[in-house]
């Protein structure tokens, strides 16, 4: 197999697994789950904020919401920053993944109740951009101690169930903070309260349950245990991390952001302005039931191969849109495809970036192809836009298909010539 | 820390969250409570009949405001004595219009997991003849002078591709056919003489000049322009910038709005203007405070609209050509219509 996740071959030498006693040792370790759940609680409380946020501005501040938008490109531009210092901070002074994302995790939990004091636009916007920032400085770190946790063969799976837990939680905070307000008629101060101290439960989950340091894969002492900035950076001179990084870019340039597609899904498929909402709700749910199966997948049939594989399903999504159909059945085989596709690639890249990054700068590699896939996609987004204005949004989805095949056979070229290494996993 | 010590102190942490989060629920649930509270100082509220072919003296409908058993329901006063007793119609709405014996009602609907909204289509009687999902939080509502056709507008969020931003949908339908189209960002635009396809088109607040035609504001790039719109060709035109919420004046003549005006604050950036749309001039109204409604003519020289109040939101009025001062014409109440 060509799409080969490297183990034990040069460069890059594999994390060790978490011990979690002599014997047997489970696919997913007790790290691993503790994270997921961090990371659901987490989602409750963001995800509280952003059901009920549009709802508080428009009805409860008599705001005009328009301009929101505005902030973005610079919080993009931000997060990014803040994601590469995160996973390069925690890397420093012998592995400190847990402070660091600790602090993401703490800073985002005191945002929401800064929005009980926060009453305008810019006050508003403000808080955003720093709950944003704490969740670029987890996401890496956050990452880097899954890879640590989990022995290197069922890293998918591992990274699949983190990915489920997750978008559970995501699809659970709308729900919670509704209840809120059925309870609590305008009743967004409490959302915001209840928001904080699911956070806070989120954080108290991290420091209670998260081993602080992975055991064995501390580097022998005496050996240069601070990776600098130079080092981190220097981690693209390595061919199977710059190659992955490439791609991920490059399929990250030609995947169309998803309300994008959920506009030209409507508009193209005729679907229903009342049913709009739950476009979103459908690729979660699709996501939340495939990520450990296809997790586990990607751990079988090599992991770059399942990534390429779940960009084959968004291109059969773009041609779903494009096609000459209506109705029910081919939206959903849109949401499914697009559900697939977040399955097959989130957290399966974590996990092929795991497998070439040395255990001591998991955190910078986590960091380095993440943000190159995140700033890719953002220029995509304004790309889109600008050929959405120059021609129209079905003709911008077509060119989109088109470099999105391009993309996924230059990819496929890239990572078979780097691997000449047969997959050792199994 | 072992094991036990630490699901020791998970739980006790659970127990102080817990307690926090309820009480926070509590408090809120409370104070919600009261607003069903009449209050001893606010106008008197009966519940009574209101229709839209009154036959005596014109009247003006609100979404009424005022704490108490009726919050929330259009109510009608006496167009000549708006601080008169409230007649409360038992129809609650978030926005309403209303124009030759039809009605317009934006409501939310309580589902089982989250709030859902609608348009109601309304009979002189206040009788739902039709409803019509509506895919976001209701902003716009307006009737044709006819009562044939109606428009309204929502927000949408999570449609933009950077996560916090909002945009608009406005949807037009035909009162006989039941014709509907939801989404004017479907018609085709024509901006500065050429035709103009972006995907942050958005377009809201809708105001009509008769069932076919009709202006709305439309946004795009950062700008917002004044559009004339056509329901029959499906046509959108520019027609001047800087115009957001446009409201035309019975006799077709002019346009009040909200302008953005420089160097006013990022919360409070609009003023309230009135455009000749002959001449192309604009002229500022007294009222010096930046306001965030679509306004309403009651005649064709004076102007109500919505600012906030007490209790939300308070209906004041100015002279549409400039003089005058404004002045407080209701308290506690929102989104106007006059009947006859």
């Amino acid at each position: 197999m060509y799409l080969a996740d490297s183990r034990g071959g040069p460069p890059a030498r594999t994390a060790a697994p978490d011990r979690t006693g002599p014997g047997r040792r489970p696919a997913v370790p007790g790290t691993v789950l503790a994270l997921g759940a961090v990371s659901l609680i987490t989602d409750v409380s963001a995800e509280m904020i952003t059901a009920v946020l549009p709802l508080y501005v428009v009805t409860a501040l008599g705001l005009s919401p328009l301009g929101f938008g505005l902030l973005d490109g610079l919080n993009n531009g931000v997060g990014a920053l803040v994601r590469l210092a995160g996973g390069h901070l925690a890397d420093r002074g012998g592995r400190r993944h847990k402070v660091v994302a600790g602090l993401g995790y703490g800073l985002s939990a005191v945002c929401k109740p800064l929005l009980l004091v926060a009453h305008g636009l810019p006050a508003i916007g403000a808080v955003l951009a720093a709950d944003r920032a704490g969740k670029g400085l987890r996401t890496a770190p956050r990452d880097a101690m899954i890879s640590l946790a989990t022995r290197p063969e069922h890293r998918g799976r591992a990274f699949g169930v983190h990915r489920a837990m997750d978008t559970a939680g995501a699809l659970l905070g709308p729900l919670a903070a509704f209840a809120v307000l059925r309870i609590a008629a305008d009743g967004y101060d409490a959302v915001f309260t209840v928001s904080g101290c699911v956070a806070v439960l989120g954080v108290l989950v991290l420091v209670l349950f998260v081993p602080a340091r992975t055991p064995g894969t501390a580097p022998a002492p005496g050996t240069a245990a601070r990776p600098t900035l130079r080092t981190s950076l220097a981690l693209l001179r390595r061919p199977p991390l710059r190659r992955l990084t490439l791609c991920a870019a490059l399929l990250g340039l030609t995947t169309v952001s998803d309300s994008f597609l959920y506009l030209l899904l409507q508009r193209g498929l005729g679907v229903p302005a009342g049913l709009f909402p739950l476009l979103p709700l459908g690729t979660a749910a699709v996501f939340l039931l495939l990520a450990v199966p296809l997790g586990a997948l990607a751990d079988r049939a090599g992991r770059r191969r399942l990534f390429l594989a779940g960009h084959a399903a968004l291109l059969l999504a773009y041609g779903l849109v494009l096609a000459p159909l209506r109705g029910l059945p081919a939206v959903l085989g849109v949401l499914v495809l697009h559900g697939a596709f977040y399955a097959a690639t989130d957290g399966v890249l974590a996990a092929a970036t795991a497998g070439v990054v040395p255990p001591e700068q998991q955190g910078a590699g986590q960091a380095l192809v993440g943000t190159g896939q995140a700033l890719a996609r953002f220029v995509c987004s304004l790309a889109f836009g600008a050929a959405w204005s120059l021609w129209d949004g079905r003709t911008a989805l077509a060119v989109a298909a088109a470099a999105l095949a391009a993309a996924a056979l230059t990819a496929t070229r890239l990572l078979r010539t780097g691997h000449p290494h047969r997959e050792g996993t199994r | 820390m072992n094991r036990r010590t630490r699901l020791i102190v998970l739980l006790l942490a659970v127990a102080l969250l817990g307690t926090v989060g309820t009480a926070a629920v509590l408090r809120a649930a409370g104070r919600s409570a009261d607003r069903d509270r009449q209050q001893a100082d606010g106008p008197p509220v009966r519940p009574g009949t209101v229709a839209l072919h009154p036959s005596g003296a014109r009247q003006l409908l609100v979404r009424n405001l005022a704490w108490g058993p009726h919050r929330d329901e259009i109510t009608a006063v006496p167009a000549a004595h708006p601080g008169a007793a409230r007649t409360a119609s038992g129809l609650t709405c978030l926005r309403f219009h209303a124009a030759a014996g039809t009605g317009i009602c934006l409501q939310a609907e309580r589902g089982a997991l989250t709030d859902t909204y609608r348009a109601l289509v309304l009979d002189a009687r206040l009788r739902v003849r039709h409803r019509f999902p509506a895919p976001g939080i209701p902003t716009r509502a307006r009737v044709s002078p006819s009562g044939r056709t109606v428009a309204w507008t929502v927000f949408v969020s999570g449609d933009s591709y950077a996560g916090t931003a909002f945009s608009t949908r406005t949807a037009i339908a035909d009162t006989r056919t039941w014709a509907l189209d939801d989404n004017l960002e479907d018609y085709a635009v024509t901006k500065d003489g050429r035709p103009y396809h972006a995907s942050d088109v958005n377009v809201w607040g809708v105001t009509f000049a008769d069932d076919t035609r009709f202006y709305a504001t439309l946004a795009t790039g950062g700008r917002t322009y004044l559009v004339r719109g056509d329901r029959t060709a499906r046509t959108l035109t520019t027609l001047h910038g800087n115009v957001e919420c446009p409201s035309l004046s019975p006799d077709g003549t002019r346009v009040a709005y909200k302008k953005r005006v420089p160097g006013a604050s990022p919360d409070a950036p609009w003023r309230l203007y009135v455009l000749d749309l002959a001449t192309g001039r604009e002229t500022a109204t007294a009222e010096h405070r930046s306001i965030d409604d679509q306004a309403l003519w009651s005649g064709t020289r004076t102007l109500l609209y919505a600012l906030p109040g007490d209790y939300g939101s308070d209906l004041w009025t100015v002279p549409a050509d400039g003089s005058g001062t404004a002045r407080r014409l209701m308290t506690s109440a929102v989104a106007p219509a006059y009947t006859g």
